[in-house]
């Protein structure tokens, strides 16, 4: 679990301070994937860094399982920083040890004896699948495979965090999913908290159970991910779900035009059409579409009706659990 | 113009001043690579975006160092020579000339070894920061490991250079090839003398360079084939 409170950073700047972090706050349940995204400079990358303890706020505190680590040194800070995994940017692999030598450097700076180490670096390098590379350099690996080893080394002794700054910006699609599935799989069988930056919203439709957005160096938006996207005029639901194009002239015949949002397998399968059959309208889809958070299908749907109980089947699937949002260009009834 | 030298004595006198040289170069280097790779090390620490930085400290070392650098050898030879007599308890000789070869080639060293330090990335170092490793053991098992190609090649640098110093060692009596072929090649318009030193220089200078860069290749995992 971990809480960041009130954290400001400022950087000397060319034209005066830089405010990187202004007040951010955030939480992550135990065991859960925060995915922090936002625009280039908004701070994502220095709340990263304060978290991994590579960089120090000018103020707030950073929790982890409640107590507070920004204000640790020396001996204190170095036990600290064993609790919080971290995957840097970039390329951060020892090039002079193989895989398995760079999953161990942890555990020799926790003082882990040899036999055991090389026991908990077999472990590791199953997790990741990578334990037929365990001799190899990270020079004979490919980028995704030196990412997942990336992982294996951050999560070798045993942090409750797991903390990483855009490990698949330099990826390609089907690389970036083998070291996403690695990062979902450290949160379900060891039930760490992963808080993962990154600006493909990707990331976040495949492993993030929650969502933060960053501004300016505030928090805009924060919450999960299930929640946001049902909010139509969120941020997240907004680069998450399918888009929908206007066409005023299509939905000028209408009685009732609406966004729908649906989440779970059954809205998405059967909440239109028993709306139809329930309250004898005509439905169509006149836009918008399926997407996948997780395992969860969700669905965005431009929907326009036709029939004297047009109203009252938008509210039914409203109150069956689907979000509705009546739009501007239909005939107007009020909002939902 | 008098009659040449037989080769049989320009051979024994060119084997004396070898070892001579030898000894200085080799003993130099050491004494030059222990003392200078701290410094290197202390001022890649120090470093703005370094692991411990200190600027201010930075800069008053960073300074003292190039003055070093920029000290003529000749000068740094004969202003240590009261140095060389409380060592050594002598100032002539070649073990005298070791004294001004390894304190001129301490600067030098010292920012070879930054130079290479700095190039480990820092994501790198940083990953390593992260995994609670304590100062002393990032150095060694991070920025010394990562780059110790490139150290060996920078000790090899050292050699060399000190190898061309160490012909000026003839000022102090410290003998060696240089001084043979200043001496007697020279100033005596002996060719035989000259040609010699010469070629032996050129050879020793080849085999630094080729054991250095084999010994760099040796150390250096990051190509090693292995599946
Ligand atoms: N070490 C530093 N010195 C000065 N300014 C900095 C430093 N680090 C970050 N900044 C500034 O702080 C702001 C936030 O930077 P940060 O790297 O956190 O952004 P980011 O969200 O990670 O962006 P990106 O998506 O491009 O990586 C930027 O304006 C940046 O210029
Ligand atoms: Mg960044």
């Amino acid at each position: 679990m971990i809480t960041v409170e009130n954290l400001t950073k400022t950087f000397p700047g060319s034209t005066g301070q830089v405010r990187a972090l202004d007040g951010v706050n955030l939480d992550v349940a135990a065991g859960t994937v925060l995915g922090v995204v936002g625009p280039s400079g908004a701070g994502k990358s220095t709340l990263a860094r304060c978290v991994a303890l590579l960089e120090r706020p000018d103020s707030g505190a950073i929790r982890v399982d409640g107590t507070d680590l920004v204000s640790l040194d020396g001996t204190a800070l170095r036990a600290a920083r064993r609790q919080i995994g971290v995957v840097p940017q970039g390329d951060s692999l020892l090039r002079q040890r193989t895989a398995a030598g760079n999953v161990a450097l942890p555990l020799e700076a926790a003082g882990v004896a040899g036999p055991q180490r090389r026991t908990r670096v077999a472990e590791l390098l199953d997790l990741v699948g990578l334990t037929d590379k365990a001799g190899s350099y990270p020079d004979q690996l490919s980028g995704g495979q030196r990412q997942r080893i990336a992982v294996a080394r951050a999560l070798a002794a045993s942090p409750s965090v797991l903390l990483a700054d855009e490990p698949t910006s330099a990826l390609d699609p089907d690389t970036t999913g083998s070291v996403l599935a690695v990062l979902d799989r450290a949160r379900a069988e060891l039930g760490v908290t992963v808080l993962v930056v990154t600006h493909d919203m990707g990331v976040v439709r495949k492993i993030c159970d929650d969502v933060a957005v960053l501004e300016d160096g505030r928090v805009v938006e924060h919450g999960k991910v299930l929640d946001l996207v049902s909010d139509a005029a969120s941020r997240t639901a907004a680069s998450l779900l399918p888009g929908v194009d206007q066409n005023p002239a299509l939905e000028g015949s209408f009685d009732r035009v609406a966004d729908v949002v649906l989440i779970g397998f059954a809205a998405v399968g059967a909440l239109l059409p028993e709306a139809t059959s329930r309250f004898g309208v005509e439905l169509n889809l006149l836009g918008g579409g399926l997407t996948r958070l997780g395992e969860t299908p969700v669905a965005r749907f431009r929907v326009g009706l036709k029939g004297e109980r047009a109203d009252s089947a938008l509210e039914w699937i409203s109150e069956a659990g689907g979000s509705v949002r009546r739009t501007l260009s239909g005939p107007q009834g009020v909002a939902a | 113009m008098r009659s040449a030298t037989p080769w049989s004595i320009v051979f024994d006198d060119v084997l004396v001043a070898t070892g001579e040289t030898l000894y200085m170069v080799v003993v130099s280097t050491l004494i030059a690579v222990l003392l200078g790779a701290p410094v290197g090390i202390w001022l890649q620490l120090t470093a703005p975006g370094g692991l411990k930085p200190r600027p201010v400290l930075h800069k008053v070392l960073g300074f003292v160092v190039d003055l070093g650098r920029s000290m003529p050898f000749l000068v740094l030879l004969v202003v240590l020579t009261s140095l060389t007599r409380l060592l050594l308890g002598s100032t002539i000789g070649p073990t005298a000339a070791i004294v001004p070869l390894a304190v001129g080639a301490i600067p030098f060293v010292g920012r070879l070894v930054q130079n290479v330090l700095a190039e480990v990335h820092v994501s790198v170092v940083e990953a390593a920061v992260t995994t609670g490793s304590s100062t002393v053991r990032i150095v060694r098992s991070v920025l010394l490991r990562e780059s110790s190609p490139a150290l060996v090649n920078a000790v090899g640098v050292t050699a060399i250079a000190l190898l061309g110093y160490s012909a000026m060692a003839g000022v102090v009596g410290g003998g060696g090839l240089g001084d043979l072929a200043v001496r007697m090649g020279y100033q005596r318009f002996n060719d035989r003398y000259l040609w010699s030193t010469v070629v032996v220089l050129a050879i020793i200078a080849t085999a630094i360079q080729f054991t250095t860069n084999r010994v760099a290749r040796g150390v250096d995992r990051r190509r090693t084939a292995s599946v």
